[in-house]
């Protein structure tokens, strides 16, 4: 088979599959998770895309065999007798198990060939986007190289990519075995200690998804998820661009007495503030962290409510993290840290 | 209905022929009453040494029943805990010990031990032999089995259960990981499954080969009997993978040798090779014996032969094949080339294709006949509708594309329930229902039965049917939570509810088995008016005579089998040598060859069982002292055991029916002894191989550091020497074997042969590992010290095993127990002694070769 070069296809395209689901979703609130921000069932990348249009096929395919089956199974049970001694042949046996299946599944397998080998590919001509994630106990390391003028930085448990442009994404794991999935953009990638692994897709329309781990990794392998966030390319190269910058020295007084706090507590041997003395390396760094979707790996919505119930309670809110809870922090050290926090846009 | 009612479809492969008994009546006075006598249960506590295959079958059964509901019941906690989103019934901590101990407990301590019990019961009524033949063995299994496995289990009552998962990835089953004893529990308490998998395989192989009704060539074999001689097989080639896998990292976990840490040289991946050969093959390990089942049961229930009957074998012996070049298929999302991953796509797709031929295979045999819908036919439909179900999931996750979205997910975890429960728990219920006549006074009752099918059926599909979709909507396996508002809640409830129901039509089951179950001599008769020969009239000796059948369907082909069986009028109707006796047939033709003493009730294999499992409990809590003494009073009491058996020719050949004469002992290729060492040795030899493609592996992640620097090859005159020593030895060993076979009694060189064979067989081992510590080889430093070390210490352990079998020996030697005729113990000792030297001379061809060949590269 010849290598071929996929048709672009709009992104709003229309099938009777992918109409099935949204009816559906109209009549049952249940469905409701198909559309939703972790769903494979909602395209929005091109791998998601042909990897639904397998899903859809086989669905059907699988769906029709099945009836077929029973259909014999009820007819050998219940059916007059020479439709059932039409049934009881050998060549019964050599037709629905021997023949069929070798043609179906010849056909199904030239298709999932040809689909994997355009499937998790490299973009052609090199473009590609390339971003390196670490998957760590129980959070994300991302980091963005330097590239053309935009410089190199570091974030966690966000992945921000550009509409329209083929994004890589180098895998590797610090600890132990995890796995990277981006339901909404492709199928999943193990990341191994001592191996590279990728993925690599293109996004076909902005929006917020979300990202999972799907290899147990321990205690809070179910609390380790990330925000995915696809950009028009201009707003992307601005949040790039904003990522890269060192952080503001804080300007109100509360948050300057943040600051303080953090320093004091701590915070900068496993956290890096780009811009002050906290150069940990151990944890996320926290340079923008104002300005992510969310903390904790997935778990709550970015504000300084729950960036101060996170410092004081991490071990209760995510038991078994590597960060330790800082509960003897008095109210208003803590409000002031979180405050600190959440205006590091 | 009886066994005389005929068929809807008779049979058509009679021989032409049909054998006559070849017995008059009346029988002598006395003769039945011997063989009642000599299969006798003890009494009281001693009842508890029993060995037949009747009582210690209906045990297994029961204890694999009990960690079902075990492993159900856990399933139950997990389900509750996933009803809604963010649930705080139990913590992660017990959640991940729960999902770790339910895969585990249904894998290992249900799903195989389960189908390895049905044929310790079963395998011998089926082909009317008296017993397997080796009943101690089959007991050995089932007690380690009992007493470890309930060790295993009580983990979880200490929150101390395995936490990582059923599959156990390192790094995170690493020590660095995972401090505590949890993976312990697992990497040892498996142990002792493995010893009692292994156990049961080569009683069932050598069952199968050896003890059959006379004429029941592999072609009349029934279908259950060849899917079990696959089946154990497959447990042959699968399980060492494990059991080296399980050493290896229980050697890294226990000495810090550095097998699957990066960076020493180690490589997680090769866990998950090691793992997934045997995993993958394991799934079909479980499905196997349960499709046996069936196409056992369809042609009862449908009152015709199956239709296929050679497809159908042709079927199950593909699928062993096949099942052991999928395993990747594990793999997919690991980043391994896509051209292996096209390879390993095609051939789990190709799985199906046995599978298809069976499904239609039933199919056929259903329309043929005329089917009632009884209980087990309830399940058997059950059964097709949800394997056939999982059986297209499955196809779709052998696309390689499709796999990478639905990997990991519920999606996965649906698909392998339908398999699961379809493919092994609705076959095994199905045939509870129908073979309990066999076993007890009273069938169970079939107006409960159709509402526990009905509760089960309902109950799986809304568990399961479910997780397809919330698979693919992002909910990921082994979660102990889901955040609310992803679409995940509705399904999830729906899932649970599922299980509760799934649970309550098995409590029925329970009940009415409790209500009904009546074990004892008789048995319910030929309820189903079925064609095999497990529903001929029984005893505790099962069979009073053993006949010979003309067909694949011997009850339906000679009407009056059954009578003239329990009249005594086929062949051995008694005892004659007064013991308990199975009568030994060729393989392909099933001509009796010999009259088999099987040893009966005894302490010895109970407490050898006691102590193995005693010995792997007490390793896993850190007790070293008492579990060494454990396992040395483990190895004494397999001694003694073993001291007892090969009694040697008790008379003279005797006349078991129309003037057939066997002999009452053999010895050589013939014997069953002979087979079964050989077997162990090829679960010796897979160990072994496996061990050689984790050398070659590591070397594949390391090639430039092989040795890695400040390491070299010790000389390799050392290397030549070792094999010239271990040749030497070998062919001494064989020289004494030539003698023993020569006219002599007991000729007098063959233990100084023997004594002579030990010493360049203790130099050569002495010589590996003086070769390795002479250029400071550290098992610690790097994946090569760690690889070439187990390589030395495995021989060495063998080398051990040797001497122990010598002395054993040679004690035998001089009590007078060996000679020309009576001499199964040397075969033995030689078999394996050969084998070892042979190891040897591998092991050394690789650890001096490789490097410098590869180093030349």
């Amino acid at each position: 088979m010849t290598r071929q070069t996929p048709a672009p296809r709009a992104a709003g395209r229309t099938s009777l599959f992918r109409a099935l689901p949204r009816a559906a979703l109209a009549l049952a609130p249940a469905l409701g998770g198909c559309m939703g921000p972790q769903s494979a069932l909602n395209p929005a990348a091109d791998d998601a895309a042909k990897l639904l249009l397998l899903t859809e096929i086989m669905t059907v395919g699988g769906a029709l065999i099945f009836t077929a089956v029973m259909i014999f199974v009820g007819l050998a049970v219940w059916a007059p007798p020479r439709w059932r001694g039409w049934l009881a042949r050998r060549e019964t046996v050599v037709a629905g198990g021997i023949v069929f299946p070798v043609l179906t599944l010849t056909a199904l397998l030239i298709y999932g060939l040809w689909l994997m080998r355009v499937t998790n590919a490299p973009a052609p001509g090199g473009d590609a986007l390339t971003i390196t994630v670490t998957g760590e106990q129980y959070w994300w390391r991302v980091h963005y190289p330097a590239e053309g003028d935009a410089a190199a930085f570091a974030t966690a448990n966000e992945v921000q990519v550009p509409v329209g442009r083929p994004v890589r994404i180098l895998l590797e794991a610090a600890d132990v075995v995890h796995a990277f999935w981006i339901p909404n953009y492709a199928g999943k990638v193990d990341m191994i200690p001592g191996r590279q692994t990728a993925i690599q897709f293109t996004p076909d329309r902005p929006g917020q998804f979300r990202g999972l781990c799907t290899e147990f990794c321990g205690d809070q392998h179910a609390r380790m998820a990330f925000d995915v966030v696809a950009l028009p390319p201009a707003e992307f190269a601005a949040w790039r661009q904003r990522q890269a910058t060192d952080a503001a020295p804080p300007a109100a007084a509360f948050t300057v007495l943040g600051r303080e706090v953090f320093t004091r507590s701590g915070c900068g041997s496993c956290h890096a503030v780009r811009g002050s003395d906290a150069k940990g390396e151990l944890g996320p760094d926290l340079t923008h962290v104002g300005s992510r979707r969310s903390i904790g790996a997935g778990l709550y919505p970015t504000n300084i409510g729950t960036l101060a119930g996170w410092i004081s309670g991490t071990q209760q809110l995510k038991p078994g993290a590597r960060m330790p809870s800082y509960g003897s922090l008095s109210g208003e050290e803590l409000r002031a840290v979180a405050g600190y926090l959440d205006q590091l846009k | 209905m009886n066994a005389t009612h005929p068929p809807a479809v008779p049979p058509r492969d009679v021989d032409r022929v049909l054998p006559e008994p070849p017995n008059g009546l009346p029988r002598p006075p006395g003769e039945l009453e011997a063989l009642e006598r000599a299969w006798e249960p003890p009494r009281g506590i001693r009842f508890l040494t029993e060995t037949n295959n009747n009582f210690v079958g209906l045990w297994y059964v029961a204890t694999s029943l009990f960690f079902f509901v075990a492993a159900g019941i856990m399933a139950l906690i997990i389900r509750a805990q996933l009803a809604r989103p963010e649930s705080t019934l139990v913590g992660h901590d017990t959640y991940n010990q729960l999902f770790t101990m339910h895969g585990t407990i249904m894998m290992f301590l249900f799903a195989v031990p389960a189908v390895e019990a049905a044929s310790v019961y079963l395998l011998p009524n089926i082909q009317a032999a008296r017993d397997l033949p080796f009943p101690r063995l089959s007991a050995y299994a089932f007690w380690a089995y009992f007493f470890g496995g309930l060790f295993f289990l009580s983990s979880i009552f200490q929150g101390v259960a395995p936490n990582t998962g059923w599959y156990m990835y390192p790094p995170l089953t690493s020590t660095q990981f995972s401090p505590g004893v949890n993976a312990d529990y697992w990497l040892l308490g498996i142990g002792f499954i493995e010893i009692s998998a292994i156990a049961g395989a080569i009683e069932i192989i050598v069952g199968v080969m050896k003890t059959r009704a006379v004429g029941m060539s592999l072609d009349k074999l029934p279908v259950y009997s060849w899917a079990m001689l696959v089946f154990a097989v497959m447990i042959v080639i699968g399980f060492p993978a494990i059991i080296l896998g399980t050493i290896l990292l229980e050697l890294e976990r226990a000495f810090d040798w550095p097998f699957f840490i990066v960076n020493r040289g180690g490589d997680p991946v090769l866990w998950q090779h090691l793992f997934w050969f045997f995993g993958h093959p394991e799934v079909y390990i479980i499905f196997l014996p349960a499709a046996g089942m069936v196409s056992m049961i369809v042609p009862a229930i449908a009152r015709a032969p199956l239709v296929g009957y050679r497809l159908v074998i042709l079927a199950l012996i593909a699928t062993g094949f096949l099942s052991f070049g999928l395993w990747v298929h594990h793999m997919f999302t690991t980043g391994l080339p896509k051209m292996s991953l096209g390879f390993f796509s095609a051939a789990s797709a190709a799985v199906a294709i046995p599978s298809g031929i069976q499904v239609f295979s039933w199919i056929a045999t259903v329309a043929s006949g005329r089917v009632r819908l009884t209980t087990p036919a309830l399940f058997i439909l059950g059964f097709l509708f949800i394997f056939t179900l999982g059986g297209l999931t499955g196809v779709m996750v052998a696309v390689a594309p499709f796999d990478w979205v639905a990997h990991d997910t519920y999606f996965i975890v649906a698909h392998l329930h339908y398999v699961l429960v379809g493919g092994m728990v609705f076959p095994f219920f199905a045939a509870l229902y129908y073979w309990v006549p066999v076993a007890s006074k009273r069938p169970l009752s079939e107006r409960v039965g159709r509402w526990v099918f009905g509760l089960m059926f309902v109950g799986v599909n809304l568990t399961f049917f479910p997780q397809h979709i919330a698979g693919l909507i992002g909910m990921p396996r082994r979660y102990y939570t889901y955040p609310v508002g992803m679409g995940l809640d509705a399904y999830n409830l729906a899932s649970t509810i599922g299980a509760f129901i799934l649970a309550s039509g098995i409590l029925l089951f329970f009940v009415d088995l409790a209500r009904t179950f009546r074990p004892g001599g008789e048995s319910a008769g030929n309820l189903w008016g079925a064609s095999t020969l497990e529903w001929l009239p029984n005893g505790n000796y099962n069979t009073r005579s053993i006949p010979a059948v003309a067909s694949r369907d011997p009850l339906w082909a000679q009407p009056n089998l059954a009578r003239e069986v329990e009249q005594g009028r086929w062949y051995l109707p008694g005892t004659v040598t007064g013991r308990r006796e199975a009568l030994v047939t060729s393989p392909i033709e099933a001509r009796p060859q010999y009259v088999l003493v099987v040893p009966g009730p005894g302490w010895a294999h109970v407490l050898a069982a006691v102590f193995t499992a005693a010995f792997f409990a007490l390793l896993t809590v850190k007790l070293n002292y008492l579990a060494l003494f454990c396992g040395v009073a483990g190895i004494f009491c397999v001694m003694w055991w073993l001291w007892q058996l090969d009694p040697g020719p008790l008379r003279e050949p005797a006349d078991i029916g129309g003037g057939l004469i066997l002999p009452v002992h053999a010895t050589g290729p013939v014997s069953h002894s002979w087979w079964a060492v050989i077997v162990l040795l090829v679960v010796c030899g897979m160990i072994y191989l496996c061990l050689v493609f984790s050398y070659l592996f590591l070397w594949l992640v390391n090639p430039t550091a092989w040795p890695p620097a400040g390491v070299s090859v010790p000389p390799g005159w050392a290397g030549m020497a070792g094999i010239g020593l271990y040749g030497l030895s070998a062919g001494l060993v064989w020289w004494a074997g030539r003698i023993l076979h020569g006219p002599e009694q007991r000729p007098r060189a063959v233990p100084l042969l023997l004594g002579g064979a030990l010493l360049p067989l203790l130099g050569a081992g002495a010589l590996d590992v003086w070769g390795q510590l002479s250029v400071g080889l550290d098992p610690k430093g790097s994946a090569y010290g760690a690889a070439v070390m187990t390589m030395v210490s495995l021989q060495l352990l063998y080398v051990a095993i040797v001497v122990l079998m010598l002395g054993f020996t040679l004690a035998r030697w001089w009590t007078g127990r060996i000679d020309r005729v009576r001499r199964a113990v040397f075969d033995n000792t030689m078999l394996f002694w050969l084998y070892s030297a042979a190891q040897g001379i591998v092991a050394l061809a690789v650890i001096h070769g490789f490097p410098r060949l590869a180093g030349g590269l």
